[in-house]
C-alpha cells in the first residue's frame, strides 16, 4: 500500500511538471471534458434532485413536529453546497469516469500501446495521465456548481409538496439566502477540486500498473474504484478539518 | 529532438552480459551481442527463447537485473538518450493506437513532436501508407482493419520517424506469405533508403535467411551462435541444425486424397 502512495505521489508530481504542455493537448482535455462532463449531466442532475428532496423528507417532518420548519431551507442548503454534492458526485464520478481512466490506459498498457508511445519518445504522463487530470479537475467542480441550486430545488419541490413538511417555496429559499453564503459554495467547490485530484491519479496510477490480460484491467478498474471513494471519504474529513478552521 | 527532415547515420548496438528473470526464472542468461551500424541482424531462436524479453531490453523498455545495452557506446539507461537517437519499433501485435484512427496512428510521431503543418503530415502519412501497401485507409479505425494490415500500419508508424535503429518483433507473424516478402522488401528498402540498423527478432526462416547480414540463433536465454545465414546453415551444432532445417514429420502428413471420379 505505501508503495502505492509513494507512485502515486511521484506520479502526481510528474503530471505537475507536465503542465506546460497542457496547450499542446489541449484536443485531448476537451474530449475528455466532454465525456466525464458532458456525458454526466443527466446522472448529476437526478442524482442531485432527488438527493435535495430526500434530505427534505427525512428531516422536514422531524422539524415541523419542533416548531423549526422554518429552517429547513438553510439546512438542506448548507448541507447540499458543503457536503451532498461534492461527496456524492465525486462518488458518482468515481465509478463512472475513473473506472473509464484506469480500464482505458490499463488496456494500452497491457496491448503495449503505451509502451510503443515510449518507443515513439512520447511520454504517457503528458499524453494520457496530464488531459484526464485537467478534464476531471474542470468538470467534477463544474457539475458541483449546477447541483447545488438542482437539489436546493428537489429540497424546496419536496417540501412544498409534502403535507407534513408543508414549507412553500418563497419560505424555504428565503431561510436558504440567509443561511447559505458564497462562501459555502466555494468551499464545495474547493472540495470537489481536491477530490477530482484525487479520482483522476488514483485512476490513471491504477491504469498505469496494470498487468496480466482482460482480468487485470478488470482488476485495476475495481481497485481504481474502491480506493478513489476511500480516498475521497478519508479527504472529506481532513479538508471538512482545513476549511472549518480557515473560517474561524 | 531530431527532425526526420534529414537521415542521420546509424548506430552501432551493444548488448553487454544481459541477465533477466521472471518470479526467479532465468529468461536472459548473459546474452552478449554486437552489431555494427547499418546492418540487418535477424534473431532466430524457437518461441520462448527470450528473443521479444531481449528485444525489449535493446530498446529500454525492460531494465535488466544485470548488464547493459549501448546505442553508439552510450548506454541506453542514460537520460536523454532517446533525444540523440531515433529508434522505433515493430511490435508483434501492431500495438496500435486503438482510439486513433490509421493517420493519426502512423503520424503521431510528427504530431506530438510538432515536427510538421498538419497538411504535411497528411501527405506523409499517405505516402507513407501507400508504400507499405495500404491505400485510402487512412480515415478506418485499428480494429476495422486484419491482424495484417494493423501490422503493415504499425510498420509504417515505425518508418515515418526515419529511424537510426528499428527493432521488428516477429514483424511477418499473421502476414499471408505474399505479404510477408513484402514486408521482407520493405526492411531492405529501409536499409537502402536510410542505412538504419535494423534488428528483427523472428522465428520466419525464410525471412531470416533472406534479408538478414548477419543472425544470431537464441535458444533458452542464451545465443547459441552468431554468423552470417551461410554460417549459420553449416553449423554443426544440432540445436541449431534442428531449428534450421525442421520439416513436419511425414507420418503426419495427411496422405493425398484420390479426387479422381470413380
Amino acid at each position: 500500500m505505501f508503495q502505492n502512495i509513494g507512485e502515486i505521489i511521484v506520479l502526481f508530481w510528474r503530471t505537475l511538471q507536465t503542465l506546460p504542455l497542457a496547450w499542446r493537448q489541449r484536443r485531448k482535455v476537451f474530449d475528455q471534458l466532454f465525456e466525464i462532463g458532458n456525458g454526466s449531466l443527466l446522472m448529476v442532475c437526478i442524482l442531485a434532485l432527488f438527493i435535495g428532496g430526500v434530505l427534505a423528507l427525512q428531516t422536514g417532518p422531524v422539524l415541523t413536529e419542533r416548531g423549526l420548519s422554518y429552517v429547513l431551507g438553510g439546512m438542506v442548503g448548507l448541507s447540499m453546497c458543503k457536503e451532498l454534492a461534492p461527496v456524492m458526485l465525486a462518488i458518482l464520478i468515481a465509478g463512472r469516469s475513473g473506472s473509464a481512466m484506469s480500464a482505458e490506459i490499463g488496456s494500452m498498457r497491457v496491448y503495449e500501446e503505451i509502451d510503443a508511445l515510449r518507443t515513439m519518445n512520447i511520454d504517457p504522463v503528458s499524453y494520457l495521465v496530464l488531459p484526464r487530470m485537467l478534464a476531471i479537475a474542470v468538470a467534477l467542480p463544474a457539475l458541483v456548481l449546477f447541483a447545488i441550486p438542482v437539489g436546493w430545488l428537489g429540497g424546496a419541490v419536496v417540501s412544498s409538496v409534502n403535507h407534513h413538511i408543508a414549507v412553500g417555496f418563497d419560505t424555504f429559499f428565503q431561510d436558504l439566502r440567509q443561511v447559505v453564503e458564497f462562501g459555502d459554495i466555494v468551499n464545495g467547490v474547493f472540495k470537489s477540486f481536491v477530490f477530482a485530484l484525487a479520482i483522476g491519479i488514483i485512476s490513471c496510477h491504477q491504469g498505469l500498473i496494470t498487468r496480466g490480460g482482460p482480468r487485470g484491467i478488470g482488476r485495476s478498474v475495481t481497485k481504481a474504484v474502491v480506493n478513489s471513494i476511500v480516498s475521497v471519504l478519508i479527504l472529506d474529513y481532513f479538508l471538512t478539518r482545513f476549511l472549518l478552521y480557515v473560517q474561524k | 529532438m531530431n527532425s526526420p527532415a534529414q537521415p542521420l547515420p546509424s548506430v552501432s548496438v551493444e548488448v553487454r552480459d544481459l541477465r533477466k528473470s521472471f518470479h526467479g526464472k532465468p529468461v536472459l542468461k548473459g546474452i552478449k551481442l554486437k552489431v555494427a551500424p547499418g546492418e540487418i541482424f535477424a534473431i532466430m531462436g524457437p518461441s520462448g527463447s527470450g528473443k521479444s524479453v531481449l528485444l525489449k531490453h535493446i530498446i529500454g523498455l525492460m531494465e535488466p537485473d544485470s548488464g547493459e545495452v549501448f546505442i553508439q557506446g552510450e548506454s541506453i539507461a542514460a537520460p536523454g538518450i532517446r533525444d540523440n537517437y531515433r529508434m522505433a519499433m515493430v511490435f508483434q501485435s501492431g500495438a496500435l493506437l486503438t482510439s486513433l484512427n490509421v493517420a493519426e496512428n502512423v503520424g503521431i510521431y510528427l504530431t506530438e513532436h510538432l515536427m510538421r503543418p498538419p497538411e504535411e503530415i497528411a501527405r506523409i502519412v499517405s505516402a507513407q501508407l501507400e508504400a507499405v501497401g495500404l491505400k485510402g485507409v487512412e480515415e478506418q479505425m485499428p480494429n476495422e482493419l486484419s491482424g495484417g494490415m494493423q501490422k503493415r500500419v504499425a510498420i509504417a508508424r515505425a518508418l515515418i520517424m526515419d529511424p537510426q535503429l528499428i527493432l521488428f518483433d516477429e514483424p511477418t507473424s499473421e502476414l499471408d506469405p505474399l505479404m510477408a516478402a513484402v514486408v521482407g522488401g520493405e526492411i531492405l528498402k529501409l536499409k537502402g533508403r536510410t542505412q538504419a540498423t535494423a534488428i528483427v527478432v523472428t522465428h520466419d526462416r525464410e525471412l531470416a535467411f533472406g534479408i538478414a547480414d548477419r543472425m544470431a540463433m537464441m535458444a533458452g536465454g542464451e545465443i547459441l551462435f552468431v554468423g552470417t545465414p551461410e554460417e549459420i546453415k553449416r553449423s554443426p551444432d544440432p540445436r541449431i541444425h534442428e531449428f534450421t532445417y525442421a520439416r513436419l514429420p511425414t507420418s503426419h502428413v495427411p496422405p493425398k486424397r484420390n479426387l479422381e471420379p470413380t
